[in-house]
């Protein structure tokens, strides 16, 4: 049996709970969903839908808020009782903050940020990016049951879950949680002020990466948005270095853009960048390596040097 | 305060794999390396934290014999002392079997706060920071973007998706994995790098890991799914190909 652990906040469910439903769905076998909380019926009722064995509402008061510790003690006591052979998470920032955790407890393999399932040799391979995203491999888990897998965000279809006429059964169960043993004191997440710029509006964006190389040519990608009518915004790095501000940058800790245009100067395409700019319409990336990642996602590319391009493109644009 | 700072050397970003021969791992003879970048931010943090608390920051990265270039330059940012955990097999090393050797190797020091970065450049797992907090016994928090010590606790920043943070509140000691861009970095001054000579670099023995977890059957350049129409041509062709492509078949300009 395998058991998908479901992530929800506030009973708003997680999307990328659903791709991780798909996943196990396809897998093959029975399935079971568990969602934990301190009142997660109605998340359950909603995770029914999908054609499982059972939608587990694993409850305490001690899980109405989100800490490793609370959920560890409860999701390991609840996965000892449901024995299953393979555990499946999405790879949200609550996974990376207490699978390795509930893996490590259990003394369990665990095998994170997967985008296949492939047969190798009889036994399930899962895989998986390696060298930011250069290469890719397929990794084997040993150890007793259950593995642990995570899969990355966008790896499995939402829309692939199959869902039967009438929902799946849904059983609430007591979690074991002692609450004297939660260490951590979470406060109201916030939202940092925000600034001036919505970048979900603009209908062209440059996007600057680390090939950009150094502070003082950020002026070129501005010159060539300033030729394209576009915003300028940028991958992590640079707003880290405080090359850009933050409230310019694109991906899962930044902004979601979906412009006409996206044109990535120097950015090598890392999944955290992707998934805030991969609904753009059209997506050009400009990189010097042929394998970089970006161009997965690009529709038009150029192989090549940034600093001999772009001078090039504002000169065919003012033409 | 007295900190242990986990770094692990990883092969530059510039770096073009090449997979082995028998395609179960990388040949990196001829690779540089340098030290994982959220490292780098995690290391800065516990210079900044020991500024204004005082105490200690040792360096910790388990991995073979050049792994002591990034000790070395951990040394010369600001590190009092440096811990190498020796063994040629943590270059591919499953999230448990280095976890396990860390866990040994800062167990008996008692430390108030333990950094790592969120994730290693390499194999990225997001694993080694959260299982080290777990052998340890002691509360961890992932994705840092700040760090507060107050009367013995700590209070941190923690990056949530989408433009999100929250607070949480946690006793010492604790683990904490760094994001990057958490500070601004500071650079190695030639002070640092004569001083770093002086300092002290512990090696230790791995004790024998425990049979891997995890195999690694195959590595590959992945499959590209999406035809890119590739623009060839001098950089002024092409990039004048672009334009004109954008403007009549895209129509997004
Ligand atoms: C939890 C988490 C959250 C994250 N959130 C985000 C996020 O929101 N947004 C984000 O962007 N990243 C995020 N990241 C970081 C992400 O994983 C990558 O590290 C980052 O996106 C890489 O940025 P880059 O592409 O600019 O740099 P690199 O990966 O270093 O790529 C630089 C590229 O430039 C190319 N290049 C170099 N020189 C030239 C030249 N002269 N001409 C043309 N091309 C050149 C190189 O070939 C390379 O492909 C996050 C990571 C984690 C773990
Ligand atoms: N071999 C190692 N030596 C020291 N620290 C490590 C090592 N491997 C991982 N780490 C630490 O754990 C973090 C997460 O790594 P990973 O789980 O591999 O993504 C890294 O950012 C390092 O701080």
């Amino acid at each position: 049996m395998i058991i998908v652990i479901a992530e929800q906040q506030h009973g708003k469910l997680n999307r990328a709970s659903w791709e991780a439903v798909a996943a196990a769905q396809a897998m093959g076998g029975e399935v079971k969903i568990v969602v934990a909380g301190a009142d997660v019926r109605a998340v359950a009722d909603e995770l029914a839908a999908a054609t499982v064995t059972e939608v587990l509402a694993l409850q305490h008061a001690a899980l109405g808020t989100y800490t490793p510790d609370g959920f560890v003690q409860a999701l390991a006591a609840c996965l000892e009782a449901e024995a299953p052979e393979l555990v499946v998470l999405p790879h949200t920032y609550q996974t990376r903050d207490f699978a390795p955790m509930l893996a490590s407890r259990l003394d369990r393999a665990l095998v994170t940020d997967c985008t296949a399932v492939k047969d190798h040799e009889g036994s399930r391979a899962f895989s998986r990016p390696m060298f930011q995203g250069k290469v890719a491999a397929d990794v084997v888990l040993g150890g007793p049951a259950p593995h642990f897998v995570t899969f990355q965000i966008g790896a499995w279809r939402a829309d692939a879950v199959r869902k039967g006429g009438s929902p799946s059964p849904v059983r609430v169960v007591d979690a074991a949680v002692d609450p004297a043993a939660i260490r951590q004191k979470p406060e109201e997440p916030f939202r940092e002020a925000k600034g001036a710029v919505d970048l979900s509006q603009a209908d062209r964006i440059v996007s600057v990466g680390r090939g950009i190389k150094s502070e003082e040519h950020i002026a070129l990608a501005r010159q060539l948005a300033e030729a394209l009518g576009a915003e300028i915004a940028a991958s992590r790095p640079i707003c880290d270095a405080g090359w850009l501000p933050m409230e310019r940058q694109i991906g899962s800790s930044g902004q979601t853009v979906a412009p006409k245009l996206y044109l990535a100067l120097g950015i090598s395409g890392a999944i955290q960048h992707v998934v805030g700019m991969k609904g753009s319409k059209t997506i050009v990336a400009i990189n010097k390596d042929a394998e970089a990642p970006i161009f997965e996602v690009a529709d038009y590319g150029i192989v090549g040097d940034l600093f001999e391009v772009v001078p090039a493109m504002i000169a065919a644009l003012k033409a | 305060m007295k900190i242990a700072v986990c770094v692990k050397q990883v092969v530059t970003r510039e770096w073009q794999v090449r997979i082995s021969d028998d395609r179960t791992w990388v040949r990196d003879a001829d690779a540089s390396f340098e030290l994982n970048e959220p490292d780098a931010y995690a290391l800065e943090e516990s210079l900044r934290l020991r500024e204004q608390h005082g105490g200690e920051v040792v360096v910790v990265s388990a991995g073979p014999a050049r792994a002591t270039q990034v000790l070395r330059e951990a040394l010369a940012r600001g590190a009092d002392r440096a811990i190498h955990v020796q063994g040629d097999h943590f270059a591919a090393a499953d999230a448990a079997t280095t976890a396990e050797a860390l866990a040994a190797a800062v167990r008996d020091e008692q430390f108030d706060l333990v950094l790592t970065g969120l994730q290693s450049d390499d194999q990225g797992f997001a694993q080694v920071g959260v299982v080290l907090a777990e052998k340890l016994g002691v509360p961890h928090s992932t994705i840092i973007m700040e760090v507060q010590v107050q009367d013995g606790a700590l209070r941190v920043k923690r990056e949530l998706e989408g433009g999100w943070f929250q607070w949480i509140g946690m006793p010492l000691p604790a683990v904490l994995t760094i994001q990057s861009g958490i500070n601004q970095l500071r650079y190695a001054t030639l002070k640092g790098i004569m001083a770093a000579k002086k300092k002290e670099i512990r090696a230790v023995p791995a004790t024998p890991p425990a049979e891997a977890r995890q195999r690694i059957v195959a590595i590959y350049v992945p499959e590209k799914s999406k035809q890119t129409q590739l623009i060839e041509g001098t950089p002024a062709e092409a990039a004048a190909t672009l334009v004109r492509v954008l403007r009549d078949d895209a129509r997004v300009l």
